[in-house]
This record gives C-alpha cells, sequence and structure tokens, in this order.
C-alpha cells in the first residue's frame, strides 16, 4: 500500500483510539464471588531491592492456599490467588492493585511487607471497598488509611515497647545509643518509640546517630557512639546494613550487644566473612521463630520445609496467617462478597495463626505476643516471647 | 506561528481531554490508571526533551524536579488548602485551588532549575549531567530530612484530584508549548547550541540563555507532572523521585529519538505500556507465567535490541523534513 504518510498515520491514530475504546469499557459478568473459584489478589516485591522478604511472605500465602483448597476450598469453592509483582518500585503497587480490583475482580487484596507501598494500596482498597490485610507492615500509618485496612503482625510502636523493656531486664542496660536508618520510614519509626519507651523507664539515650540506605561506612557514626560508652546499641535497621554495621562495630573495638527489630530477620544476616562471630550475642525482635513451642508452629514449619525446601521466617509465617485470617473471615460471613467480609475481619477474635493467638483491635491491628531471637553460635536461636 | 493548526490540535485535544475525564467514572479504573499514567509521562519526556533533545544539553535530574513539584503541590492541597478554602468548598472552588497548586508545583520547579541551571549550564557537555545528578540525589535527601514533609515515609492522605482531563490537557498544554517554542524564531536558538555551541556563539547568540530557558521550561513541566502524580498515587516519598525514575524519562527520549517530539510522545505511551502488557500477557496462561517473573529482565532486554537496531530513537519519521527545515 502507498499511502502518504498523512493518511497513513491518521490511520494509525484511529486504530489505537478505537483499540483504547475498546480496552476501557468496563468488564461486565462476573461479580466478585460468583464464579466457581474465589479470586484472592495479592501484591508483593517478588524482584527488586526487598525481594528477599516479598518472596517467603509469598511462599506462605502460597502454603496456606494450597492447604485451604487441599481441605475442599471455602465455602464449597476453590481459592485462586492471583499474585502482581511490583518490583519493589514506588508507583507500581497503585497500578497493580486497580488491575486485580477491577479485572480479576478479587475479594480481597493481601500485601504488602513494606509500609510505604502498603500505604500506595491501602487509598485504593479503601475506596473501591476491598478488605486489605497487609501481612508484616508495622508502621501504625497503614491501617489509619480507612476501615477496609487490616494487618496481621504487631505495630511499631509495641516493638519498641518490647525492645525497651527487653533493654533493661534482660540486656540489664542502663545507657543505649540508637543508630536509625533516616532513609526507611520503618527506621525511624521504631528508633522513636523505643527512646520514648526506655526514656520513660528511666533509662538513658545517650546518642543518636543517623544514616541512610546507601551507606556502607558507619564508623563515623560508631565512633561516636564508642565515645558515650552505652551497655547496648539499638539498630532499628534492615539486614542489608546491619551485618555491616555489627562488623565495623567489632573493628573499633565495640564490645557491647547490638539489638534490633524485625528488619533484621533474613538468613543474609548472618552472612559475609566474620558475620557469625560478630553478631554472637546480639538480639531482635521478630513476629516468628521455627523454633518456637507450639504444635501449630511446628506443623507450619514441616510442611513449609517439604514444599519449599528452606526454613521458614517471620515473613513466611505471616503471609501464611494474612491468607488463613482471610479463610477465617469468609467462613465466619458465609460469603465471600468484600463488604460481608470485612465486618468479620474486623471482629476477629482469639484467632490462632502460626505467629500466635491474635484478637483485631479497634484500630484493626493484631494484639499479638512477640517473639524475641539471639544469635548464638552463628544460629537464630529463639529465646523468649513477650506478650503485649 | 509556522504551524497554525497547532493551536487547533491543542484546543481539540483539551476538548478531548474533558470528556475523557466526564467519562472516566464509566471506565475500567485499571486502564484509566494507565492512562493517567501515560498522560504524566507523556509530560514529563516531552518536557526532558526540550532540554535532552532540542536543546542538545543532557539532564539526569528531571525525576528532582518532578519531586519539587509534587511536594509543593501536596502542600499546598494539604496544608495550604484546608486553611484557605471555606469548608466544605464546592467541586470548582476545589479544583480552582488544583489549578493553583498544579501552577504553584510549576514555577517551584522552575525556580528550582533556574537555581541548578544557572551556574551548571555555563558549562559544556558531560559536566550538566553531573550536576543535574547530585541535584536529584540533593532533593532526596532533603526532603527525607525535613520532618513536616513527612521525612522517608513521604505524605499520604494527598487528595484525589487527578483525573484525565487534567493529565490530559496539561500533556496537551506541554506539547504545544514546546513545539511552538522550539518552532518560533527564537526556538531555533535551541537546535542551534544543539548543533554547534562554537558556531552558534561565534555568530554573536548567548547560547547560556538558551540553555536556561530550555531547562526552566522543562523543569517548569516536570513540576506540573510531579503534582499531577502525587494527586493521583495519593502518597509520595523521597525514593519516588530518585535516580532510576530520571533514568526512566531518559530512556523515553532516547527511544523516541531526541529532538523528536512526536516519537517521544509514543515512546513515552509505549513504555509505559510495555510492563502492563507483560503483566497481562503472564495472565493469560500458566505457561506464560514466567513473562511475569522476568519483567525487568524482559523490558532491560527490550532495550538493548533497541539500541542496536535503532540508535536514533524508534519514532524519526521525519528525519529529512526537520534537516532541510
Amino acid at each position: 500500500m502507498n499511502l502518504p504518510t498523512a493518511v497513513r498515520r491518521r490511520i494509525f491514530l484511529g486504530v489505537a483510539v478505537a483499540a483504547l475504546v475498546a480496552a476501557g469499557c468496563k468488564p461486565t459478568g462476573g461479580g466478585a464471588g460468583t464464579g466457581t473459584d474465589i479470586p484472592v489478589g495479592e501484591f508483593a516485591s517478588l524482584t527488586g531491592s526487598e525481594a528477599a522478604f516479598g518472596r517467603t511472605s509469598h511462599n506462605g500465602t502460597l502454603l496456606a492456599v494450597d492447604q485451604i483448597n487441599a481441605a475442599g476450598g471455602l465455602l464449597g469453592k476453590q481459592v485462586k490467588l492471583i499474585t502482581e509483582d511490583n518490583q519493589s518500585k514506588d508507583g507500581e503497587s497503585a497500578t497493580a492493585v486497580k488491575k486485580l480490583i477491577s479485572r480479576d475482580q478479587v475479594v480481597a487484596i493481601l500485601g504488602e511487607v513494606a509500609s510505604g507501598r502498603s500505604l500506595e494500596a491501602a487509598p485504593i482498597c479503601q475506596q473501591y471497598q476491598v478488605p486489605q490485610i497487609s501481612p508484616s507492615s508495622t508502621n501504625p500509618k497503614v491501617t489509619q488509611m480507612g476501615d477496609y485496612i487490616f494487618r496481621v503482625c504487631f505495630i511499631d510502636p509495641f516493638q519498641g515497647t518490647v525492645m525497651a523493656k527487653f533493654a533493661q531486664k534482660t540486656l540489664k542496660a542502663k545507657k543505649v545509643a540508637v543508630l536509625t536508618d533516616v532513609g526507611a520510614p520503618y527506621s525511624v519509626g521504631l528508633g522513636t518509640y523505643f527512646k520514648e519507651r526506655f526514656q520513660a523507664d528511666g533509662g538513658t539515650i545517650v546518642a543518636e546517630q543517623k544514616f541512610t540506605k546507601d551507606d556502607k561506612d558507619f564508623k563515623a557514626q560508631l565512633t561516636a557512639i564508642k565515645g558515650t560508652a552505652p551497655d547496648a546499641i539499638f539498630v532499628p535497621a534492615y539486614y542489608g546494613q546491619v551485618t555491616l554495621i555489627v562488623l565495623q562495630a567489632r573493628e573499633l573495638g565495640i564490645t557491647v550487644p547490638l539489638f534490633g527489630g524485625d528488619g533484621w530477620e533474613a538468613p543474609e544476616l548472618l552472612q559475609g566473612s566474620g558475620a557469625a562471630e560478630a553478631l554472637e550475642g546480639c538480639y531482635f525482635s521478630t513476629h516468628f521463630s521455627p523454633d518456637q513451642d507450639s504444635p501449630r508452629a511446628k506443623d507450619f514449619v514441616k510442611q513449609y520445609e517439604a514444599k519449599f525446601g528452606a526454613r521458614p521466617d517471620a515473613m513466611a509465617a505471616l503471609g501464611y496467617d494474612s491468607m488463613l485470617l482471610l479463610a477465617d473471615a469468609i467462613k465466619r460471613a458465609g460469603s465471600a462478597e468484600p463488604a460481608k467480609i470485612r465486618p468479620m475481619l474486623a471482629a476477629t477474635k482469639d484467632f490462632d495463626g502460626v505467629t500466635g493467638r491474635m484478637t483485631l483491635d479497634k484500630d484493626r491491628n493484631a494484639e499479638k505476643s512477640a517473639v524475641i531471637i539471639g544469635i548464638k553460635g552463628g544460629k537464630f536461636v529463639y529465646s523468649e516471647t513477650v506478650s503485649p | 506561528m509556522k504551524h497554525p493548526g497547532a493551536r487547533r490540535w491543542f484546543l481539540v485535544a483539551v476538548v478531548a481531554s474533558l470528556g475523557l475525564g466526564w467519562a472516566q467514572d464509566r471506565l475500567d479504573p485499571y486502564f484509566v490508571d494507565i492512562l493517567t499514567r501515560i498522560g504524566i509521562n507523556v509530560i514529563l519526556a516531552v518536557s526532558l526533551n526540550l532540554i535532552n533533545g532540542h536543546a542538545g544539553q543532557f539532564s539526569l535530574g528531571h525525576a528532582g524536579f518532578m519531586g519539587v513539584g509534587a511536594y509543593t503541590a501536596a502542600a499546598l492541597t494539604l496544608f495550604a488548602g484546608p486553611k484557605l478554602l471555606p469548608v466544605g468548598a464546592g467541586f470548582w472552588l476545589q479544583s480552582a485551588w488544583f489549578l493553583v497548586a498544579l501552577l504553584g508545583a510549576g514555577l517551584m520547579a522552575a525556580l528550582a532549575g533556574l537555581l541548578v541551571g544557572a551556574p551548571s549550564l555555563r558549562l559544556k557537555g558531560d559536566y550538566l549531567a553531573i550536576v543535574t545528578l547530585g541535584f536529584g540525589q540533593i532533593i532526596a535527601v532533603i526532603f527525607r530530612n525535613i520532618e513536616w514533609l513527612g521525612g522517608a515515609l513521604g505524605l499520604n492522605g494527598i487528595p484525589a484530584r487527578t483525573n484525565l482531563f487534567w493529565a490530559f490537557s496539561a500533556a496537551a498544554l506541554t506539547i504545544y508549548v514546546v513545539t511552538a517554542l522550539v518552532n518560533s524564531t527564537y526556538g531555533r536558538g535551541f537546535l542551534a547550541t544543539h548543533d554547534d555551541e562554537v558556531a552558534a556563539e561565534s555568530m554573536g547568540m548567548n547560547t547560556t540563555r538558551y540553555k536556561i530557558v530550555a531547562f526552566v521550561v522543562g523543569s517548569f513541566f516536570a513540576g506540573i507532572a510531579g503534582a499531577l502524580s502525587g494527586h493521583f498515587t495519593l502518597t509520595i516519598n523521597p525514593k519516588g523521585f530518585d535516580f532510576n525514575r530520571s533514568i526512566e524519562i531518559v530512556v523515553m527520549v532516547i527511544v523516541g529519538g531526541m529532538g523528536r517530539t512526536v516519537g517521544v510522545i509514543i515512546a513515552a505511551a509505549l513504555l509505559t505500556l510495555l510492563p502492563e502488557g507483560l503483566r497481562m500477557l503472564s495472565g493469560m496462561s500458566p505457561s506464560l507465567k514466567w513473562v511475569g517473573e522476568s519483567r525487568p529482565l524482559l523490558y532491560a532486554l527490550l532495550l538493548i535490541a533497541l539500541m542496536l537496531l535503532r540508535p536514533q530513537g524508534l519514532f524519526t519519521w521525519k528525519r529529512k523534513k526537520a534537516a532541510t527545515a
């Protein structure tokens, strides 16, 4: 065909517009939960910087779905999990969640690990009135976005309280230095809550030092901390930096224990030369330990190991619990309609999850116990359980 | 005005976006989401194209200016809005205030552009790239450390004001202003600066001024895009305006063809659609699931293939005409 360029371009434009309009019409038919299965949406960081967390959380959710379906499903229907990856990138989660809600007509949304990305999805789930359950976003702001937003983990103020108590009772620390990552909301929040509680209980914060996400050298901050001779150092950061911080602290001759929150928990923490020795005697609080002495946890660990060939971490357990909590609410509602699931989720009481018995409070946060893990002989060892 | 049709196209586009904005509630939200993102990316790519393509500079900090705009507009609607507007302000008043926020965002970004550009555009070649790269980092660090702007968590609960009307009419305005500017007598100065700076200077042209004008105008629209994006995702944080975002915009300009506005528009649309297309493809059948899992890899591979096959950019139809014009 030998049309003039202008004409060709106009035809191209016309076709493009027609295609867009066709694609844009609202999908019809197949309302939520009326089909042969119950579609559940999940958005997760399967690739990118937080993939280590996103993957295990996703595995936990997968295991829960498999178990539910093997046991005959929910309300006589199979659960269909539709997962979208957000590449750990900002701006992707909103699109993924809109796709899950409008295209896949999911009855609920599960996700995410990082508080920042859960916050992106929350206004959308609230707007379309689809319940969202975050497995492990601990920042208080997440569930404040609306009454359709829930979580199965404890929140940072609680974690800060737990660690402040732990520092005083178990570590017998009176003077603590705090080292936070100002690039991560999680770190700043947890550091603040720890500080408030520790000071309220009569402890002294002798130094407050900061770093940012991409830092590799912490010697300046650590030297300043060393000068104040603390009894322990609180480092509410993610595992990537924690290893480096601890190694450099030991290099500078700091021998006191370092301790932190659930961001520490990843097998990567102990990798790297000398990391295991340097971390000996350090502690962190988290949601779950595979060594926990409960039949529920033991059974979960066995099943998870059989399916994925690895020991589950806290993210896996929370991913698992988020799906089970949803299933529980659907069963009690006797319906898979989002509007009927929501009140049942809100009324959750004494739900028996692998991460502990939980009750959702009026702010839709889980009230439950925390686990403290110590590092001994190059391994994560269960230390104690702290109840709220 | 050498293109009498340009103004007509602009008006048609604004009317069309009005129609789209009206029809928005009847459309699939996922589709509206993608369309809005296309609109915002078109603004970013076309405005960066003025700096990188037409004026021949190399800015790596476009997302930084976007961030300045996003934070300015969010501060205006979140903090200043409730104080200045009467309680229960209606739709029109809210929209008018959003327009003020958009313009404020653009002006703040333009000011930032002037501050960065005035000293650094006296430099030639790659130096500007390094300066703008540094600027992008500084912006992120500043926002991260300002407590009342939310620190690392950013600002949440921004009112949802961006719709298809705002996104597309702003995109149309950007395209109109950039084309009109480049095709004007004054705009020839950009091309002269781009083609041969030494020759242009020897003709008595103040190339620094041309570069600064291109830079400030480009930053203005980046600021508007940032404002739109903030009132669209409803939450902004410093990480969203980092180096990676800048690179995404640079890629759109390069794929579309430096200095080819039509090409850049299409590239912005295509590169927004591509990840979603791959997402759809992976959802079609279980055997295609790997497509979803290797999305970042496929995206990168496509870019490499593209640059090997068409280094001048995908959409460079009018090359000959432009050269003789």
